[in-house]
């Protein structure tokens, strides 16, 4: 039954991965744009959330909702004033832009912040558990991926029920043909950039309550995050979330084997995946 | 009459003064204190390291941000080569190289798999994935790592003679022989890359740079060449994390393999430098050496003005400081680009 | 209601329009004609802001336009049924004809169903992604998209190219319909009869120059072929 209780532990933590990698994914959908500041971004809203818990006196969920539209802002902000003016046909600038702000932010957090490990209380929560007869599952895990299921439902939504996703598809496919239809593309990409940090503080809400996290961590989260949507295929929500739980049970499994093998086993499925299928498990048909 | 030259007035005056240089660097130890020398070591090591990581991305297009596997998997083999082999450190340098090299072939033919800006990834998560094997080599000290051995720095070649030149005690006869290792390693780069980009390649990575395309369809293998710059950056590096790791003695994977001091730092260099050309990083070095001095005192503020001014520096001048001079005085001090020389043409075209 | 005034345009060092004065009146049907490169498409790109000028090169009601975005330059009532069709590969028939629409909303003669009206074909294949759609049926989807927003004036590049005899015919069939909503048409075509038979008035362009402007009643063959060629038929 150990084995049966590793492989349900690596999807649910499928289901955080999942968070980490949704905003990357938008983001490089509708702009071709890979931020490498995201983890440090998923980092810098952890710290937001604990503040609310921590100096505002609010419960995490609300110290979360709180922090979406701070996130937002800053999401939007960011596209607009830096962004938008190095994103082109050459794929240097942002790629060392974002890199350079990664370094930045993640040195910013460590001056403000310090090296210490923090984790936003949840109380009783932390340890509850869900007896489901043949193995035992956490709540706060089993909370994470239900998340991430709404996340996608609600994102592949807005997606493809809503003008504004039509704006995002359209731009996506073909920036200057959505010019000449009237949709702005700097804005539509201030817009997705904000989103993706909406989603980028669900995902911190959910990293800060299951585990500790300091300033530094931010890089790896963003390998994971990466690691997931390219096993997904670019362009799928679903295929994103199966990236997560194929990098989460192979974490799992490797560590129950020998804790020291955790990462490198997540790292090696992935490779695995680039070997076999080097566009993903789901591919996007128009690319 | 019509003729394609490199020759600028500027690089004439270049190849007079750089001999000068280095033959004045040669024999600055004779004068210079040990912390000078240590300085300088750091110096010549990044902007070895920078010189290399612009062929890469400034270049061959490139982005990297896995270059620390090459330092690490360089420092490690050399390691290997004194500790399990007993080879003299300055011997088991090339091992470093070699290693770095083998490392390259499956790294590339991952990341090369991976499209435009996923490549910076990919190789990032290859360095990660050789940063714990090499954190179970547990004959090298695992996940803390290990020192040379006491016997194989103290007799590492050439110290003898450097003892009895200068008079100097043994640690810093090491540190001279690293520096002058680190000088010919950072000639023999620049040096190489300079003939690289003046020969038929360069040409080729111009070409590709410009329009990939359209240097597929006149001929140029682009395959072929992202290949053979990879290769050649991955030895290059994997050569000058040995050296690195000679001088300071003391390895583990989290020095060697340290994304923000091999990666991070040089890209930096490289960017505020001005990314494509070979007077650039060398600009860069000198302006990240003096911030580093500056901010040696406020820790991690440094790291994050840093990457600060290299985000300013790509929003507002994105062909770094160098770029600035080079637009307002046209100045080229190695110049790669062919013009064509002859008497004017009447009219104009 | 439009008019540009020596526009000029660049690609790099190359010069594709050199002082270009066309105007479009409201209500009005103007053709556009010449050979390849004339510097045709060019023009429709200047005018829609997908290329950049100086502000007073391209005027809208009297207003410097010239310097504005696509986006701004299309909320003002010009709307552009671009060079290949372009059409949105991801999003189905209707999605692209929404996409048309939702950045203008005036009110119009034009909608989902005036345009499904107009081209009943694509009424049928409204779900269909629009990359299963015919190069005929594509153009069909590129004019309804365009006029989503009820434009004042339509710019058609090319609209006939790549197309069968029969599918063009239909396709100019909706011209005269799309008149009567009340918007001027501008019609880049290099099929001469096609852009003569449906147009007022027709400016023949050739490399980067307008060699002709006239009423296209009044026009005749000798006019067009030095105008078109630069030599005398």
């Amino acid at each position: 039954m150990i084995w049966l209780d590793t492989l349900v532990q690596g999807i649910l933590l499928g289901g955080l991965y999942a968070l980490f990698a949704a905003g990357l994914s938008l983001v490089f959908g509708i702009m071709r744009l890979v931020n490498l500041a995201h983890g440090d971004l998923i980092i810098l809203a952890a710290y937001l959330v604990l503040m609310g818990v921590t100096l505002l006196g609010l419960s995490p969920w609300i110290a979360a909702l709180v922090a979406m539209p701070v996130m937002f802002a800053l999401g939007w902000l960011l596209q607009t004033a830096v962004l938008n003016r190095v994103l082109g046909k050459d794929i240097l600038p942002p790629l060392l832009v974002t890199f350079g702000l990664s370094v930045a932010l993640q040195n910013g957090l460590l001056e403000a912040f310090s090296a210490d490990s923090r984790r936003i209380p949840v109380g009783a929560l932390e340890g509850a558990s869900l007896d489901l007869g043949l193995v035992t599952v956490g709540i706060m895990p089993l909370m994470t991926f239900a998340s991430a299921i709404v996340m996608i439902i609600a994102l592949n939504a807005l997606f493809y029920h809503t003008a504004l996703g039509r704006a995002f598809r359209a731009t996506s496919d073909d920036v200057v043909t959505a010019g000449l239809m009237g949709i702005e593309p700097k804005r539509i990409f201030a817009i997705a950039t904000g989103i993706a940090m909406v989603v980028v503080t669900l995902a911190a809400l959910y990293l800060g309550m299951r585990a500790n996290f300091d300033p530094s961590i931010g890089p790896a989260r963003l390998i994971y995050a990466f690691e997931a949507v390219i096993i997904g295929g670019l362009g799928s929500l679903w295929g994103t979330l199966a990236g997560g739980i194929i990098i989460g049970v192979a974490q799992t499994f490797g560590a129950a084997l020998n804790p020291e093998w955790q990462i490198l086993a997540g790292h090696i499925a992935f490779l695995a995946v680039m070997l076999l299928k080097p566009r993903g498990l789901f591919p996007r048909a128009v690319d | 009459m019509y003729r394609l030259t490199t020759r600028t007035r500027a690089g004439t005056v270049t190849a007079i003064i750089v001999p000068i240089f280095i033959v004045a660097a040669l024999a600055l130890p004779a004068v210079a204190s040990r912390g000078v020398i240590q300085d300088l070591f750091f110096i010549l090591t990044m902007l070895t390291l920078a010189q290399i990581w612009n062929l890469l991305a400034g270049y061959g297009g490139l982005v990297s941000v896995g270059q620390q596997a090459f330092v690490g998997i360089g420092a490690y083999a050399m390691f290997a080569g004194v500790i399990l082999l007993g080879w003299n450190p300055v011997l088991a340098i090339p091992l470093g190289g070699l290693a770095a090299l083998v490392l390259a072939v499956p790294t590339a033919f991952f990341a090369f798999r991976l499209q435009g800006a996923y490549f910076a990834i990919g190789t990032w998560v290859i360095a990660e994935v050789t940063r714990l094997l090499v954190a179970q080599w547990k004959a090298l000290g695992g996940g803390t790592g290990t020192s040379l051995p006491r016997e194989a720095t103290s007799s590492i070649l050439g110290t003898d003679a450097v003892r009895a030149l200068f008079g100097v005690r043994e640690a810093a006869a090491r540190d001279v022989m690293a520096y002058w290792l680190a000088l010919a390693l950072l000639v023999a780069v620049t040096g190489g890359i300079y003939w690289l980009l003046r020969s038929r390649l360069g040409l080729a990575l111009a070409a590709v740079r410009d329009n990939v395309d359209a240097a597929q369809s006149v001929g140029v293998d682009t395959g072929r060449l992202r290949w053979a710059v990879f290769l050649i950056a991955a030895a290059a590096t994997g050569l000058t994390g040995a050296l690195i790791f000679l001088q300071t003695a003391r390895i583990s994977p989290s020095a060697a393999f340290a994304v923000t001091d091999w990666t991070a730092n040089v890209i930096f260099i490289v960017v505020i430098g001005g990314i494509g050309t070979i007077e650039g990083p060398i600009l860069g070095v000198l302006v990240f050496f003096a911030l580093r001095s500056a901010l040696a005192d406020y820790g991690s503020w440094y790291l994050m003005t840093l990457g600060l001014i290299a985000v300013v520096v790509m929003l507002f001048a994105p062909k770094g400081l160098w770029g600035l001079i080079a637009s307002r005085k046209g100045l080229h001090l190695f110049p790669v680009r062919r013009r064509l020389t002859g008497p004017k043409i009447k009219g104009g075209i | 209601m439009l008019e540009t005034r020596g526009l000029t345009a660049n690609y790099g060092q190359f010069r594709a329009l050199f002082g270009v004065d066309i105007s479009v009146a409201a209500g009005e049907c103007v053709a556009i004609i010449g050979a390849n490169g004339a510097g045709k498409s060019t023009l429709m790109r200047s005018i829609t802001g997908v290329i950049g000028n100086e502000p007073g090169m391209v005027l809208h009601r009297g207003e410097p336009i010239g310097a504005l975005s696509s986006a701004e330059i299309m909320k003002r009532g010009i709307a552009m049924v671009p060079e290949g069709r372009r059409l949105f590969p991801s999003l189905t028939v209707e999605e692209n004809l929404l996409v048309g629409g939702q950045a203008r909303k005036v009110p119009g003669p034009w909608n989902l169903d005036a345009v499904y009206d107009l081209f009943p074909i694509l009424r049928e294949r409204r779900k269909s992604p629009s990359t299963a759609l015919s190069g005929g049926q594509q153009q069909m989807v590129a004019i309804g998209r365009a006029l989503m927003s009820n434009p004042q004036l339509l710019l058609c590049d090319e609209i006939s190219l790549g197309l069968a005899p029969v599918v063009i015919r239909d396709i100019y069939a909706a011209l005269p319909r799309i008149r009567e909503g009340g918007a001027a048409i501008v019609l880049v075509e290099q099929d001469i009869g096609k852009a003569l038979a449906v147009a007022d008035r027709v400016y023949c362009m050739m490399e980067g120059r307008v060699t002709l402007a006239a009423r296209a009643a009044e026009v005749t063959r000798e006019d067009i072929h030095s105008a078109y060629f630069g030599v005398a038929a």
